[in-house]
């Protein structure tokens, strides 16, 4: 048995006087349970890409050079070195560098914003163009080109949805570390705060190739 | 809780210290066994609709052409009865109420590891529930897709889809969120000694089927999110017209649903597994291989899921395969039945209500079981697929197997929930009478199937009326025993004698606690010493030993 879980179990029988007591191995576990039932979530979506682009390879090839891959390269370039200031905060937080740790976070939340913008930008342009889910232009197109922009859509704009969801959740932890709730001896929510960021990222680093870059 | 002559002297958990009203330490409790009971009223009540729902569709059945509803309403009872049962009662049901009050106390935990997030499950259960009954009241009428949501008419539709499947999303996030909780409880949180080998089989069975709720619900989320996404922005991805494959919707919905059914069905066999031993006085034969089994069941109930679509116009080759792993599920289930079976060879049987209802569900869920033999043979299936042969099927195992077993269960633990006794006379009738309506409904129904009547149409050919008149008859029957057993139970807890301790001889740790159970369960830490109903020589878990008294005291 390792330090961390002797130190735990210590934590278990101290406060089992209480019904609720600390356990972070627990709320680890939690938290990895959670994620991989994130991943199934978007796996459903993965399915259908895969269908989908093997029915319609030829309208998919075509359609995703449409996309810009500056900006998407910008994106995937913010949140990469996003998940690095997170686990950076991590171990600030963990060393007891609060200051530190405070601007760690704060340049994530940064990332994560800057990563919102440049979507913003993308999706208006593609509205601007008729690509627009349900629009007449883009119905009126080949039937595989609205897959493509409905595969697209869907899953950037539930890969954004959990950006915002992640974002709200670290500017929680921002608030506790700042509050001093969050220290060197109790950083695990904070942890899984950043393990959902990472999944975050995750997702992204299969979303970048399949739409922007495979034609 | 309800007016009673005699107040129990040792603090428990239906005392409220909390200096709040009543009913607001009710819901802002995460004590699990609050919670337990909390979903166990709401279960009450959305049963009790989707009943009443089903009375009023078999009533219209009594003649052909229009008895009491029309067509519409008759595709919105048959949807909502289904979502409502499958949705908020059968999925959820024992995990939520019996899972919930039970496991942590028989692993030797004084409560689910994260109780706030327990509550909030709650929470989510009830508005998810909210959401799916509002279309009801709502102007362009309650959703007519079939509980099952099938695109493209689930696209099409006018009446309100959207807001029962934003119900089914939140009540499936409720279930992934209850799933993490238990897998995580039991990992973390079991006494000292209580190897996985020693713990109790409910306890194996909601295990595994956390593990299934944690790994297929996100699935049919995403592809409920994907129907709501699809009629609000016609994105296509499932709309035919616009290229989309109503087929991909299937496979996603039932790799779902399907291990849905043993998310349904494993902690229905978890209750089989604690009732036997118990009133066998014997050791149950085979423990590990029930909790294998289990486990088999929840892993081999992932590859079966086209067997739903044999008619749908997949390849013969994939329904060949999904037609033979479909067989396999029989063999970790008949395992299961034998050594229940063996358990209960030689063994010192006391017949009581519990073990009656057991006895019933063998022989239902045997039916059941047999009959699904015969709905995964491709070539039957053809012959038999959309007729009554699958509706009598089906609520053979679902009700014939869960339901039953929940009644059972909450026989069983009655005693230890509320510290009170139903009458047993009246549970041993009403359980006659309830077997008696329930294959005389059903039975009829596999008739009414193979001789080629068509499930979900409100009308029908003269010649099979006599048949449903049967069937209306079985269902009076039915539900007249329902309600005597509801009675009884909910008698007995408000004003039942009171209950010894251990009213069965049971030698699992929830027997060793007083009825009701003190608010944190142990008031000394359980330690477990040796392997779990050990009849001749049990653990008394080096807890003290409680005063027994007699139940009509």
């Amino acid at each position: 048995m390792s330090d961390n879980n002797m130190i735990q179990e210590q934590a278990i029988q101290e406060h089992s006087h209480s019904h609720v007591h600390r356990d972070d191995i627990a709320s680890k576990m939690g938290m990895w349970l959670f994620l991989f039932t994130e991943i199934l979530l978007f796996g459903g979506l993965f399915l259908l890409y895969l269908a989908y682009r093997f029915q319609y390879s030829q309208e998919f090839f075509t359609s995703a050079k449409n996309l810009n891959i500056v900006l998407g390269t910008i994106n995937t370039i913010f949140l990469l070195t996003s998940s690095l200031t997170m686990a950076l905060s991590i171990a600030a937080l963990q060393r007891g560098n609060k200051k530190l740790s405070i601007a760690f976070i704060i340049s994530t939340l940064g990332f994560a914003l800057g990563f919102m913008i440049i979507k913003y930008f993308e999706w208006t342009a593609k509205f601007a163009h008729g690509i627009i889910p349900g629009g007449e232009t883009l119905t009126s197109r080949p039937h595989g080109e609205v897959i493509f922009y409905g595969m697209y859509f869907s899953m950037t704009g539930l890969h954004a949805i959990h950006v915002i969801v992640g974002a709200v959740l670290i500017l929680f932890m921002l608030r506790f570390v700042i509050k001093g709730k969050l220290n060197k001896d109790n950083y695990q929510r904070l942890e899984n705060a950043g393990l959902y960021w990472h999944l975050v990222d995750l997702i992204w680093i299969f979303l970048f190739p399949l739409f922007y870059l495979l034609h | 809780m309800g007016k009673s002559e005699f107040t129990f002297s040792h603090d428990n958990y239906l005392n409220n210290n909390t200096g709040k009203s009543n009913l607001m330490s009710w819901l802002t409790t995460t004590d699990h066994k609050r919670i337990g009971l909390m979903y166990l009223y709401g279960m009450i009540f959305f049963f009790g609709l989707a009943m009443l729902i089903g009375v009023v569709m078999k009533l219209e059945m009594l003649t052909p052409g229009k008895t009491l509803i029309d067509a519409q309403t008759y595709n919105a009872f048959f949807t909502l009865h289904g979502m409502i049962m499958i949705f908020l009662f059968i999925i959820p049901g024992i995990p939520a109420v019996l899972g919930n009050f039970i496991m942590p106390i028989q692993i030797g935990a004084k409560d689910v590891i994260f109780p706030r997030l327990n509550l909030m499950s709650w929470y989510f259960y009830i508005f998810g529930g909210i959401f799916a009954i509002a279309s009801l009241f709502l102007s362009g009428g309650p959703i007519d897709t079939g509980w099952t949501f099938y695109v493209p008419y689930s696209i099409r539709t006018n009446t309100n889809v959207i807001l029962p499947l934003l119900g089914a999303f939140i009540i499936g996030f409720s279930g992934i969120l209850t799933g993490i909780n238990f897998v995580t409880t039991i990992h973390r949180l079991r006494a000292k000694g209580m190897t996985f080998f020693r713990l109790p089989l409910f306890v194996w069975a909601i295990y595994a089927t956390a593990w299934i709720q944690i790994i297929a619900t996100p699935v049919v989320g995403i592809t409920i999110v994907l129907v709501i996404v699809e009629r609000l922005f016609s994105i296509g991805i499932f709309d035919p017209a616009l290229g989309g494959d109503p087929l991909l919707f299937q496979h996603l919905f039932w790799i779902y649903s399907h291990p849905a059914v043993y998310i349904m069905i494993l902690p229905a066999m978890g209750i089989v597994s604690e009732i036997i031993p118990t009133f066998a006085k014997r050791t149950i034969f085979g423990y590990k291989m029930i909790a294998y089994s289990s486990l088999a069941i929840a892993f081999i109930g992932y590859f079966v899921w086209a067997h739903h679509m044999f008619n749908s116009g997949i390849s013969d080759l994939s329904r060949m395969i999904f037609s033979l792993i479909t067989f396999l599920v029989a063999i970790p289930s008949g395992i299961k039945v034998f050594n229940w079976v063996a358990t209960l060879y030689k063994g010192s049987i006391v017949f009581k209500t519990p073990l009656f209802y057991v006895a019933m569900f063998i022989f239902l869920f045997s039916i059941g079981g047999l009959t699904g033999m015969i709905t995964s043979s491709l070539a039957t299936d053809v012959h038999i697929s959309d007729t009554y042969f699958l509706v009598a099927h089906f609520h053979y195992t679902m009700f014939g197997g869960v339901a039953i077993i929940m009644i059972a269960g909450l026989h069983y633990w009655l005693p230890k929930m509320y510290g009170r006794m139903y009458n047993e006379k009246l549970a041993m009738w009403s359980g006659a009478i309830i077997f008696v309506g329930f294959n005389l409904m059903y039975f009829t129904m596999f008739i009414l199937g193979y001789q080629g009547m068509p499930r979900r149409f409100w009308s029908y050919l003269p010649q099979y009326q006599t048949l449903h008149i049967v069937s209306v008859v079985g269902m009076v029957i039915f539900v007249m025993g329902m309600i005597v057993m509801a009675y009884n139970l909910i008698r007995g807890a408000r004003k039942g004698p009171i209950a010894p301790a251990n009213p069965w001889g049971g030698v699992t740790l929830e027997w060793r606690i007083p009825s009701p159970p003190p608010t944190l369960n142990f008031d000394k830490d359980p330690v477990v010493t040796r392997e779990v109903y050990d009849f001749t020589n049990p653990d008394d878990y080096g807890l003290p030993k409680i005063e027994e008294r007699g139940i009509n005291e």
